[in-house]
């Protein structure tokens, strides 16, 4: 299989398997190896293009022309490859998962979940790979479309408003402006090939660029930069497994993705940091780190709590990359894998929490760390990495972002970071202390001087516990690996030519 | 042999099967010569137009009479993309209104229905293939009151009231270009409309031929419903046979643009209808109007064929404002649009017509719990309403790329803005039925209802999937439509 096989494979293996889940929809058990046969096939599949990237070469296809002009490209860099990795893997742990979490809780409607999953995992693909603009956004568009029937599973009216929201924002910043910022990008420049050193040095004026800057930022509405952010937290009716996959690493993930992407290769680091049309986007994203982190403390919802969390990391990147220096740039890239790691571990601990005690509120959680003890020692794992502490892998991205900011002199930024990490700290260990320190139980039962009863152990089903497990691990070891990522991204910031 | 007469007898095969079908009234006799005559009439057309892609222009002498005294068929890029798309889409129609017409229509009538369709589009692709300027007018008539019968047979009483709106309106639609017509045949002798062109610059372009050109621009705007003179579409699309609405609403307003560009490009010239005339700005403006109003209007429609035909009436704006660029971007976008808008709105008209099939309503209530009961009609209508927001991979992408690239090619970023935002519209009412039908439940005495008939759903997904297939690959129509819209341009220099 060449390279360029290899890509289109990725493409089309989970439509494949997604026509096989169909057809299998009446056998659960057949229904649930081809989701985890294909998830395997896909990992392997893209893996296998990571040697040639590290030799320097960027595999490349291009099936066809699809509008004249406007060929679907596919092209893997370093940055995607990273992406595809991530998405990849951890795709077959959420299957896993999915399977002990939906069949735990008994959830209806399975074939279309697994479906549509299948559908977004092409479509992530396809934005790993893209190699214009164009063939990003197409497939930007498939993947917000495919995640619908998803965020809406529950099918009540909290899910129908809440998939309002999803595809309301989602659809109209991408059309409104994602795609007027790419085709000026076209009629500027005459190309919308991702180039290193980016396209658009000499062609546009500092306030331009400024503008041009802000329709991609807002067009590019799944990296929920404030305020367009409102989609993400809507997004939490869906099922925790959705929650996992796509609003910690699929969706989110790709809409930082295609900022860094467009900020380093459409853009340019250099022509950034000259113009400084960056300015703007250095106070937003700071702005939306630390306001989001604030709304994180005042939510007593586990999944909103994580949720908002969510939307101030995905600004670390975004602030990450608007820095326009390459330390800070490749810390984003870092910062996208090693947030992926410790969020999904995040959301699986929900998830088992619901599956197992049905508990979806903070202030009653407390003292389930004596029920489940790995469960909350995992999450304690995913909320250290998530702040950034060593020896966990968030340590290392958030490291380059604020020698990033420290090179460029923005202090203010340096202080953000801080601030920010003491944030992180506030809102999520609180939920592990209380775990583990407090009795559990409710207030008013204790205060009649009822015995708090041992409880035993009361861990969520073992599909629902290895996967946690393992991307809690996933949590240790990239710290250990980070210097190999940081040396495979360094291509990305590198000069043309 | 029969290659030689193709042009004339993609016109004469409608117009002999149309009586024939009447003496035909017994059993299935009549559908099946309706059908072979469409058929037949979209082989041709694709035959004509891979013949022009080849060897360009064909001069077809009606009688042997040579242009410009007889009757010339001439057929360039243009009108054999829009003999394509009108034949394309009846031919897709028509395998789809036997089932569709049982409930619709007395069966023991049918034969007069199939008449009357094949002389529609007798008059629709004569309007289209002709290069004689009274020629267009008399197959125009044709097809206008063949589809006055045509909407009267609506299920509804009002679809008789809705016909003789549209019947007034058409008539002074027509009127008003036989009157532009007369004077251009005034002021330069000749009816020939490559002759027209050709000669109008030497016989001066004085009052009589601006009145010309103001006569004829009111009269097809009439006939393709630009804001405000669309009055008459909303309630013909609604009280008409679903499958009547998607043939005309496909087919009818393609071909009213088509007469439009015919004039400005053709006959009197782009620098004529642009440069000396302030045409564009005017077409412009309402085009925008158009786009906002009728998207708007839309939204708060109740009865879900009503909210399509205003829908209609913003698309037609998306056709008119490419052509108000005056560049050959935006030209390609708007021939682009006449196809891909035959498609989507072709395969939405036919789901109203499934839909209609099973609940005898298409009142935006009665969707609810559809997307259980009728699973195959509503995933049809989300492809068909993804395509008409203008999402990725549909057939609407490809046309909203194009627009809004020669809207920014123009410089003019403001209309680009207007373009995505307008679309934006499209999203909430298209959305509203998504929503009724897949997340609600289906109210009281509605559990019979089941999927609509195969032979209503295979013409529906065919048009659906060619929404899908044009919009991965659109090298073919974008190719097609660019090189249509350089050939408009380059009649003139």
């Amino acid at each position: 299989m060449t390279p360029g096989d290899a890509i289109l494979t990725a493409i089309f293996l989970p439509l494949v398997g997604a026509v096989f889940i169909v057809l299998l929809g009446s056998r659960p058990n057949l229904r649930e190896a081809v989701t985890l046969g294909t998830a395997g096939l896909l990992f392997l599949t893209v893996v296998s293009l990571i040697p040639a990237v590290l030799a320097g070469d960027r595999p490349a296809t291009e099936p066809f022309q699809a509008i004249p002009n406007f060929p679907l490209v596919f092209v893997v860099e370093p940055l995607g490859m990273v992406f595809a990795t991530i998405a990849s893997s951890l795709w077959i742990l959420t299957s896993i998962y999915s399977i002990g979490y939906m069949r735990g809780n008994d959830e209806h409607n399975q074939t279309r979940f697994y479906v549509s999953f299948a559908i977004a995992l092409s479509s992530t693909m396809g934005i790993a790979f893209s190699g214009n603009l164009f063939t990003l956004f197409v497939f930007y568009e498939v993947l917000t479309l495919s995640t619908y029937p998803l965020v809406t599973h529950h099918g009540d009216s909290a899910a129908k408003q809440g998939g309002r929201t999803y595809v309301g924002l989602l659809l109209s910043t991408s059309i409104g402006f994602l795609l007027v910022a790419i085709l000026w990008t076209w009629v500027l420049t005459g190309t919308i090939d991702f180039t290193n050193g980016g396209i658009l040095t000499g062609k546009v004026d500092g306030a331009m660029a400024a503008v041009l800057l802000f329709l991609y930022m807002y067009g590019i509405g799944k990296a929920a930069l404030m305020p367009i952010h409102r989609w993400l937290p809507a997004a939490m009716v869906a099922p925790t497994p959705v929650s996992a996959l796509l609003h910690a690493v699929a969706v989110v993930k790709a809409g930082v993705f295609c900022v860094v992407k467009v900020i380093v290769y459409i853009f340019g680091l250099d022509f950034l940091s000259e113009t400084g049309a960056n300015q703007w986007l250095i106070y937003m994203a700071a702005f939306t780190l630390l306001s989001a982190s604030l709304i994180a403390m005042r939510k007593d919802n586990l999944k909103a709590r994580l949720a908002y969390s969510t939307v101030s990391q995905l600004s670390y990147v975004i602030l990450g990359a608007a820095l326009a220096t390459p330390l800070a740039a490749i810390g984003a890239g870092m910062h996208i894998a090693m947030h992926a790691f410790g969020k999904i571990t995040l959301f699986f601990c929900a998830g088992a929490i619901y599956t197992a005690l049905h508990k979806t509120e903070i202030s009653d959680m407390r003292g389930i760390g004596r029920q489940m003890p790995i469960t909350m020692a995992a999450f304690f794992i995913g909320a250290l990495s998530v702040t950034g502490l060593p020896p966990l892998g968030g340590a290392w991205s958030k490291w380059y972002m604020m020698l990033g900011a420290a090179e460029t002199g923005e202090l203010l930024i340096v202080g953000v970071f801080i601030v920010s990490s003491l944030l992180n700290v506030a809102y999520l260990m609180p939920i592990v202390a209380a775990a583990f320190f407090q009795p559990d139980g409710d207030p008013a039962a204790q205060s009649v001087g009822a015995a708090a009863a041992p409880t035993g152990i009361k861990e969520a089903p073992l599909p629902c516990l290895i996967p946690l497990c393992l991307t809690a691990l996933g949590c240790i070891a990239l710290f250990f690996f980070a210097d190999q990522i940081y040396a495979f991204l360094t291509p990305i910031a590198a000069k043309p030519g | 042999m029969i290659a030689t007469h193709l042009p004339v007898l993609q016109v004469v095969v409608p117009l002999i099967a149309a009586p024939t079908c009447i003496l035909l009234r017994g059993k299935n006799w009549a559908f099946m010569l309706a059908l072979l005559a469409t058929w037949a009439a979209f082989a041709m057309s694709c035959m004509l137009l891979a013949r022009v892609l080849d060897d360009g222009v064909i001069s077809y002498e009606l009688g042997g009479w040579a242009a410009p005294w007889g009757i010339e068929y001439r057929i360039d890029l243009v009108n054999a993309y829009v003999l394509v798309i009108v034949s394309g889409i009846s031919s897709a129609v028509i395998a789809y209104t036997r089932q569709s017409m049982l409930l619709e229509f007395v069966r023991e009538r049918e034969y007069l229905f199939y008449s009357s369709y094949l002389l529609c589009l007798t008059g629709l692709l004569g309007v289209t293939i002709t290069g004689d300027a009274f020629n267009l007018f008399v197959f125009l008539e044709i097809s206008s009151l063949s589809s006055y019968v045509l909407i009267s047979l609506g299920p509804d009483r009002r679809a008789l009231t809705a016909a003789y709106q549209y019947l007034v309106m058409g008539t002074i639609g027509a009127t008003f270009i036989v009157i532009g017509v007369g004077l251009l045949y005034h002021a330069t002798g000749t009816l020939n409309m490559v002759d027209l062109g050709a000669r109008l610059p030497a016989a001066g372009y004085d009052r009589v031929v601006v009145a010309a050109f103001a006569f004829l621009t009111i009269g097809a705007a009439l006939k393709l419903a630009l804001f405000p003179l669309h009055l008459w579409l909303p309630n013909a699309y609604t009280y008409a046979p679903s499958s009547v609405s998607a043939f005309l609403a496909a087919t009818a307003t393609k071909v009213a643009v088509y007469i439009l560009l015919r004039f400005f490009f053709t006959v009197f010239g782009a620098e004529f209808s642009f440069e000396t005339l302030p045409t564009a700005v005017p077409l412009m403006v309402l085009a925008i109007i158009a786009m906002f109003a009728a998207s708007t209007v839309a939204i708060f429609q109740v009865n879900v064929k009503r909210l399509l035909a205003y829908s209609s009436v913003a698309q037609i704006g998306y056709m008119i404002l490419g052509l108000s660029l005056v560049t050959v971007g935006g030209l390609t976008a708007t021939i682009l649009h006449l196809f891909n808008h035959a498609l989507m709105k072709g395969a939405l008209f036919l789901v109203m017509g499934c839909v209609y099939y099973r609940l005898k309503s298409v009142h935006i209530d009665g969707f609810a719990g559809l997307g259980r009961r009728m699973p195959w009609t509503m995933a049809a209508f989300v492809a068909g309403g993804l395509s008409l927001i203008g999402v990725p991979l549909t057939a609407g992408f490809i046309s909203k790329w194009q627009l809004v690239l020669a809207a920014l090619d123009s410089g003019l970023w403001w209309i680009a803005l207007l373009v995505v935002l307008s679309s934006l519209l499209a999203v909430v009412y298209v959305w509203r039925v998504v929503e009724k039908a897949y997340f609600e439940p289906p109210p009281a005495g509605h559990d019979k209802v089941e999927e609509a008939p195969l032979s209503m759903l295979i013409p529906t997904w065919t048009l659906v999937c060619a929404n899908i297939y044009f919009g991965i690959d659109a090298e073919l129509t974008v190719g097609v439509a660019q090189r249509a819209a350089v050939e408009l341009f380059g009649g003139v220099q």
